[in-house]
C-alpha cells in the first residue's frame, strides 16, 4: 500500500488565536477485565476489582478535566475488547490525521474497528499502515518537541517508524526496547518538555540509551518506581499526572517547578497500564 | 561466500540503527560492504543505505539477516515473480535463464534451492503451498500453465568460491595454453578422480573417435575395466570405429598395429555397423561373443553406463545411437546427476553439449590437440573447464599408467 504524504498539514495551517485546552481520548472501564496474558503484568488469577478500577479511572478523569484543564473525549468500551480502556494504543494523532494502530496480538486487534469508527465519526482522516507492519499508537510513539521518539521490537515493528516519518514529515528516533516488563515506549519514557525526557534506562538497549542522551536532557527513574509505572505519566503544560507510589521522581519534578498529581491506578497496573496508557492525545 | 543485499531506511544515523546493524553483522560472523548511502538532506529527511551482507555459509547469513531484519534491514530482493507458460515448450517472455551455478529462489519468504543446477534452463515452481520446489527445466520440457520464474527478482546465484591454494586444480588456472607441465596436470586429474570416488561422486568420460584412430582406445578400455568411469558419452563415430577395431583391427581402414591402410579398409566401418544392426544391438553383439574387445565391450561387460548421441553425418547409425537430439540431450541430462569429475577428450560437439548440462562445481578437464576446442567450451559457458592441449593418446596412456588398478 502507499501512504499519502500530508503535504500541507492542517495543524500547521491553523492559527492559534487563543490557547485551546489539550484534548484527550479516554474509555471508561465498563468491560475492563483480564481475559488473557500478553505481558508479564497480566496474571489471570490476579483479576482487577472492577468497581475499584472504575473509581480509580473516574479519579484520573476528574484530575485531568478539573485540575489539569484537559478536555476529554470518550469512546464506549466494546464488550469483546477488555483492553480498550488503554486508548493510548489506538493510534497516533496529529491535527485531523490519525495513523491507526496495527496491534501485534489478535486479542487486541478487535479494538481496531471500534477506534477507526470513532475517528471517522469525529472527522479524522484515518491512515492505515501495511498489514504486516505492527504499530501500537502512542504506546510506542511520543513527541518530544517536534521529534517523534518511537519504540520497537516488543510491540511495534521498526518498519512503522519509516511510515510515521513519511506521513508526518518529522524526524523519528527509533529506540529498541529490551525488557518485556516495559513493553511499550510509554511505560519507560515520557516527555517532560520539548527537550527533556524522563526515562528508565534499563528498558532500552545501549544504542537507544546513547540516542536518548545525545538528543535530550534526561531524568532517570529508578527501577523501583519504573516498576510502579512512574514513566506512564501524562504531562500537560507544567502538570504531571503520575501513578501513585513514585515519590522520588515526583519530588524531583516538583523541584523543577512541575505540579505532580498522583493517582492510584493499582487495578490497571494488573494489566500493565497506568495514566498514560489510559489517555490518547488528540493534538 | 553467500551474500545478500539489504536496504535500511529511516533516521538511521540519529537513531544509531545503521551502527547497530553493522555491529550485529560483524558480531554474528558476517561481513558487510555499504553499496549505496544517501543521507537525508534535512532533519526530517530519512537516510537510505544499501548493504551487502556476506557470511561464511547460508545458515550464518540467514541468522544475521533475521537479526538485522528486526532492526529494519530489509532484503532488497523481494519475492520471485512467476508467469504461466503460454503453451507446451514455450516460455513466457522475460523468463529467467539459469546459470550453471548454485541458485536459490525467494518464494513465500523462504529460499528454495533450484535443482538440478543446469545452465540455459527456465525455473519452474511447483508443489503444494508451503512445499513448493524450484526445478530447472529445459524449454522443450515445459508444459502449458507451468509457473515460470520471470525477471531476476528474488533469484540468488552463489558464485563459485575461489579454489583453495591446496586444491589440485588451483595451480592450473583457467587459461588455455600449450605450455603446461602435462604430467603434473595428469597427476592432478588422478587425484581429483580419487577424491571424487571417495566423496561418492561419479566420473564422466566424454570422448571422440580420435581416441580410436590414435590407438588410445586400449588405454581407455583398461581405465573402464578398472572401474574408473561411471558413464560414457560419445557419438556414433567413437562406437563405430571401436567396433570396427574389435572386428577388423582397423580404424577408418587403418591397421592400428601397422599404421597401414588395408585393402577395402574404408568399407570396414560400414560392414561393422551392418553386422551390429543385423544382430540388433551392440549389447547383443557383446553377449553373443561377436564383439570381444574395445571400449563399448568394456562398458557393457563392466556395467558402465553410456549414451551415444547421433548427428547428421552419421553412417548407419548403430542401434544404440539416439538420433533424436532432444531425446539424446534428456538421456545425458539424467546421467550427469552426481558427477564430480568430467573428462572431455577429443570432441568439440559432445564436450559443449555435456558442458551445457553440468553444474559449475564439476571439475572439468578438456583434452584436445586443438586449443580452440577448450576456448569454444569456455565461451559457451563452461568456465570451470581446464584445458590441456595435447594428443589424446599421450593423455590416456599417462592416465592409465597413473590410475591405481589399471592393467594396461
Amino acid at each position: 500500500m502507499s501512504i499519502t504524504v500530508v503535504q500541507e498539514p492542517e495543524w500547521e495551517r491553523q492559527v492559534d488565536t487563543e490557547p485551546r485546552p489539550t484534548r484527550l481520548l479516554m474509555c471508561a472501564p465498563t468491560q475492563y477485565a483480564l481475559r488473557y496474558e500478553i505481558n508479564p503484568w497480566m496474571v489471570l488469577e490476579n483479576q482487577p476489582d472492577l468497581p475499584l478500577a472504575t473509581r480509580q479511572w473516574q479519579e484520573l478523569y476528574r484530575i485531568l478535566t478539573e485540575q489539569v484543564g484537559a478536555q476529554v473525549e470518550l469512546i464506549e468500551q466494546a464488550p469483546e475488547a477488555p483492553d480498550m480502556v488503554f486508548t493510548a494504543n489506538a493510534g497516533l494523532v496529529r491535527g485531523r490525521y490519525v495513523l491507526l494502530a496495527n496491534f501485534r496480538h489478535p486479542q487486541r486487534q478487535v479494538e481496531e474497528p471500534h477506534f477507526r469508527r470513532w475517528f471517522e465519526e469525529n472527522g479524522y482522516h484515518v491512515q492505515l499502515l501495511p498489514v504486516g507492519c505492527k504499530f501500537e499508537g502512542e504506546g510506542d510513539a511520543l513527541f518530544v518537541g517536534d521529534t517523534l521518539v518511537a519504540g520497537y521490537l516488543k510491540r511495534s515493528d521498526i518498519c512503522s517508524h519509516r511510515h510515521l516519518s513519511d506521513y508526518l514529515a518529522v524526524p523519528v528516533l527509533s529506540l529498541e526496547l529490551v525488557d518485556d516488563r516495559w513493553y511499550h515506549l510509554d511505560t519507560c519514557l515520557f516527555a517532560l518538555s520539548a527537550d527533556t525526557v524522563v526515562y528508565y534506562p534499563g528498558a532500552f538497549d545501549a544504542y537507544a540509551r546513547t540516542v536518548i542522551q545525545n538528543h535530550f536532557e534526561t531524568i532517570e527513574v529508578c527501577e523501583e518506581e519504573a516498576l510502579r509505572f512512574a514513566c506512564n505519566s501524562v504531562v500537560i503544560g507544567n502538570q504531571v499526572v503520575m501513578p501513585a507510589g513514585c515519590p522520588r521522581i515526583a519530588s524531583r519534578l516538583e523541584a523543577r517547578g512541575y505540579r505532580v498529581h498522583s493517582v492510584d491506578l493499582s487495578e490497571f497496573l494488573k494489566a500493565g497500564g497506568a495514566a498514560k496508557c489510559l489517555t490518547l492525545f488528540l493534538r | 561466500m553467500p551474500s545478500e543485499v539489504v536496504s535500511l531506511t529511516g533516521h538511521i544515523i540519529d537513531s544509531l540503527t545503521l551502527s547497530k546493524v553493522l555491529d550485529i553483522i560483524l558480531r554474528d560472523g558476517g561481513q558487510y560492504r555499504i553499496r549505496r548511502f544517501e543521507i537525508g538532506e534535512t532533519r526530517n529527511d530519512t537516510s537510505h543505505a544499501e548493504i551487502i551482507v556476506s557470511a561464511p555459509d547460508t545458515t550464518t547469513l540467514e541468522r544475521i539477516l533475521h537479526q538485522i531484519g528486526q532492526h529494519g534491514a530489509e532484503r532488497a530482493v523481494g519475492e520471485a515473480e512467476v508467469e504461466p507458460a503460454p503453451a507446451d515448450g514455450v516460455l513466457p517472455a522475460g523468463f529467467y535463464v539459469t546459470t550453471n551455478l548454485e541458485t536459490h529462489v525467494r518464494w513465500k519468504e523462504r529460499w528454495i534451492p533450484v535443482e538440478p543446477i543446469e545452465m540455459d534452463c527456465a525455473i519452474v515452481i511447483s508443489g503444494n503451498p508451503g512445499e513448493e520446489t524450484a526445478t530447472s527445466v529445459p524449454m522443450h520440457r515445459v508444459r502449458r500453465g507451468d509457473r515460470i520464474v520471470v525477471g531476476d527478482r528474488g533469484v540468488r546465484v552463489t558464485p563459485l568460491e575461489r579454489l583453495e591454494p591446496t586444491d589440485v586444480f588451483s595451480f592450473m588456472g583457467s587459461e588455455v595454453s600449450t605450455e603446461r607441465p602435462k604430467e603434473r596436470i595428469i597427476a592432478a586429474i588422478v587425484q581429483a578422480m580419487q577424491e571424487a570416488r571417495d566423496a561418492g561422486r561419479r566420473i564422466l568420460f566424454v570422448g571422440g573417435p580420435a581416441i580410436v584412430h590414435t590407438g588410445a582406445a586400449r588405454s581407455l578400455e583398461a581405465i573402464i575395466r578398472a572401474g574408473w568411469i561411471d558413464v560414457l558419452f560419445a557419438g556414433n563415430a567413437l562406437a563405430v570405429h571401436d567396433i570396427e577395431q574389435a572386428l577388423y583391427g582397423t580404424s577408418l581402414g587403418v591397421d592400428l598395429n601397422t599404421g597401414n591402410h588395408r585393402a577395402h579398409g574404408h568399407e570396414h566401418h560400414l560392414r561393422a555397423i551392418n553386422t551390429i544392426r543385423s544382430i540388433g544391438s551392440i549389447r547383443k553383439a557383446v553377449e553373443q561373443g561377436i564383439v570381444t574387445r574395445g571400449i563399448l565391450h568394456a562398458c557393457i561387460t563392466c556395467g558402465t553406463d553410456f549414451v551415444l548421441a547421433g548427428s547428421i553425418r552419421d553412417d548407419g547409425p548403430l542401434p544404440e545411437v539416439i538420433t533424436d537430439v532432444v531425446q539424446a540431450q534428456d538421456a545425458m541430462r539424467e546421467r550427469v546427476r552426481g558427477v564430480g569429475v568430467a573428462l572431455m577428450v577429443a570432441t568439440t560437439l559432445h564436450s559443449i553439449a555435456t558442458g551445457n548440462l553440468l553444474p559449475a562445481t564439476v571439475r572439468t578437464l578438456c583434452v584436445d590437440s586443438d586449443p580452440n576446442t577448450v576456448i569454444k567450451l569456455m565461451d559457451r559457458g563452461t568456465h570451470q573447464a581446464f584445458g590441456l592441449v595435447t594428443d589424446c593418446e599421450f593423455f590416456l596412456k599417462e592416465l592409465a599408467a597413473r590410475l591405481p588398478g589399471v592393467i594396461p
